[in-house]
């Protein structure tokens, strides 16, 4: 391989496959949520021969329910990001500073979850009995045992590289834990929270197997949910239009988050992965 | 008098901090209580969910009977004998397996492409990174409008080819699918590897006349073991916990040909089957432990020979 075709050769073939796996089907979505429905039931990369992107999107909006679904995504999404947060930062900084048998054992156990499967079928079984099956706080805690190994692991392996010093030099001056935990230890993991709060997030906004077990249908189901209530339903069966656009309002949180983000999160996955 | 007693110990105790010098300092210093509601949380709704799922594969819970009894290896018989439980675990594995190859294997020739870091590559890695922000379900939903035999690459190409129809090839697809779905992620995390290669080392590779190949073969490909581990590791037991990619591109067909374990317990618990489907999880957490633990192992150990 000669550098000349390296040079010129590397954004070309760089163009052509962003153009063939990402252009492709994103544009296959976009043109079809602007399409009739008549031209929409064969789905193809050809332009709409109407352009009807108001009413689509309108229809996606108040058919599938959206902003219904759209306040029950927030309702269980950003509690859950939350709690495996704090609580996630808490038992990091205990897991990472303290040293004995037992809180080796305790860290072991608590990212366990980062391997194993959630036992879905019987987590409904147990929410059945303390009377929280289909209920919002139900799904907060099941999602968050579910992503507290992830936000433990990565929260103690960053404490960890965090010089001891500076907790002694508050400790010096008087400082009580629960203080040093606020002012000192939270501030500092600052990257480590922009990075798992956007991968719980991403994890939660797009969960649908979970929300399927422990919401069901109905009141609260969130933004997938009705999604794959709109997609499956026999009356907008190959209602393509309505599907796509129902995709794009559906997706536009992320990328805006992700566009916000970007750097903060790209390092933040990055150094945490490769350590 | 014992009030007396009582009043003045406490006081005391806070009077004097050295008397906190008793406990470990650690104790003092980083309280368990700061970890406690973490293990709680993990513990009620991840462990005991996963211990029940030791016992209730042996009873019949279903929706069918009022109470719930012990009824042995029951349900492991139906989904051996109805073939199944072997089905589940082959069309899984096979799964995981390649979606694992293509995540990793798309993943790292973006990373290799864009490895450079100009304003072009920084914006086309971002493009590349797009897939992993789409819900799976939506996804899923776009190729099958791509996929459909009345979908649009037939009609790019003029072909009438049934896309996932097919009991062999469809499973193919769908892995194919699920690594384009995650394939900016494991991109990311090969980049942070290459990043940390030290630049003299290229160097040296260069100065004894090592051409691009060797180069990779002999240093960037050890030295990215870690990234290697990490990406496989979470493709493989990621992927085989997968539902919304199959769910909205083949519902587990043709002829439950893409019959993941999850596929299934979703249908089973559907009518009402409890018990059984919670067999089925209890098996997926087996094949789980059985593929993780020597894949860790393993790949810790590769790391450190390279």
């Amino acid at each position: 391989m000669s550098p000349v075709v390296w040079r010129y050769g590397r954004p070309a073939l760089v163009m052509f496959l962003a153009a063939l796996a990402v252009g492709v089907p994103l544009w296959l979505v976009v043109v079809t949520s602007a399409k009739p429905q008549a031209e929409a039931i064969k789905p193809n990369l050809d332009l709409p021969g109407r352009w009807q992107p108001g009413s689509n999107y309108e229809d996606a909006v108040s058919q599938g329910e959206m902003l219904r679904g759209f306040l029950n995504s927030l309702l269980v999404v950003v509690p859950s990001v939350v709690l495996v947060l704090i609580l996630g930062a808490g038992a990091a900084w205990v897991f990472a500073r303290r040293k004995s048998k037992l809180v080796s054992a305790a860290y072991a156990l608590c990212i366990s979850g980062l391997l194993l499967p959630p036992a879905v079928i019987t987590i409904v079984m147990e929410l059945r009995q303390l009377g929280l099956a289909n209920t919002r706080p139900g799904m907060i805690a099941v999602y968050t045992g579910m992503y507290l190994s992830t936000s433990i692991f990565f929260m103690t392996g960053f404490i960890r590289a965090i010089p001891m010093e500076l907790e002694e030099a508050a400790r010096i001056d008087g400082a009580k834990p629960s203080r040093i935990f606020v002012r000192i230890v939270l501030p500092l993991l600052r990257p480590v929270i922009a990075t798992a709060t956007i991968m719980v997030m991403l994890y939660a906004w797009s969960d649908i197997f979970y929300a399927f077990f422990v919401l069901g249908g109905g009141e609260r189901a969130t933004l997938p949910l009705n999604l794959y209530q709109v997609a499956s339903a026999q009356l907008y069966l190959n209602n393509w239009h309505l599907v796509f656009a129902y995709v794009v309002v559906m997706s536009l949180p992320m990328v805006a988050v992700f566009l916000v983000g970007q750097r903060k999160i790209v390092s933040g996955i990055t150094s945490g992965a490769v350590k | 008098m014992t009030d007396t007693v009582v009043r003045t110990e406490p006081a005391r105790a806070t009077g004097t901090p050295k008397k906190l010098g008793r406990l470990p300092r650690a104790a003092v210093h980083h309280p368990w209580w700061f970890a406690l509601p973490a293990i709680v949380v993990f513990a009620g709704f991840f462990l005991v969910p996963n211990l029940l799922n030791f016992y209730y594969p042996f009873t019949n819970w279903s929706s069918y009977h009022p109470d719930i009894a012990f009824t042995g290896l029951d349900n492991f018989k139906t989904i051996a004998d109805d073939g199944s439980l072997l089905r589940a675990i082959r069309t899984t594995l096979l799964y995981a397996l390649l979606a694992a190859l293509f995540q990793n294997g798309f993943g790292l020739v973006l990373a290799l492409l864009l490895e450079a870091d100009t304003r072009f590559n920084r914006f086309f890695r971002a493009v590349f990174f797009l897939p992993v922000l789409i819900s799976a379900l939506a996804t899923g939903y776009v190729f099958q409008a791509l996929l459909d035999q009345d979908g649009a690459v037939n009609s790019v190409l003029g072909t009438d080819v049934p896309w996932l129809g097919s009991t062999t090839w469809t499973l193919v697809l769908v892995t194919l699918i699920h690594g384009w779905k995650w394939m900016g992620l494991s991109m990311l995390i090969y980049l942070a590897g290459l990043k940390g290669i030290p630049g003299e080392m290229l160097e040296a590779a260069k100065c004894d006349g090592a051409g691009p190949w060797r180069t990779f073969w002999s240093v960037r490909w050890p030295m990215l073991a870690p990234a290697v581990t990490f990406n496989v590791t979470t493709a493989l037991i990621g992927s085989m916990n997968t539902f919304d990619i199959v769910q909205a591109t083949t519902g587990g067909g043709p002829a439950a040909s893409t019959e993941v374990f999850n596929i299934y317990m979703f249908r089973i618990f559907g009518q009402g089957l409890y018990a059984q489907a919670s067999a089925m999880s209890l098996v997926l957490f087996l094949v789980v432990v059985a593929v993780a633990i020597p894949l860790v192992v393993g790949l810790r150990r590769r790391e450190q020979l390279l």
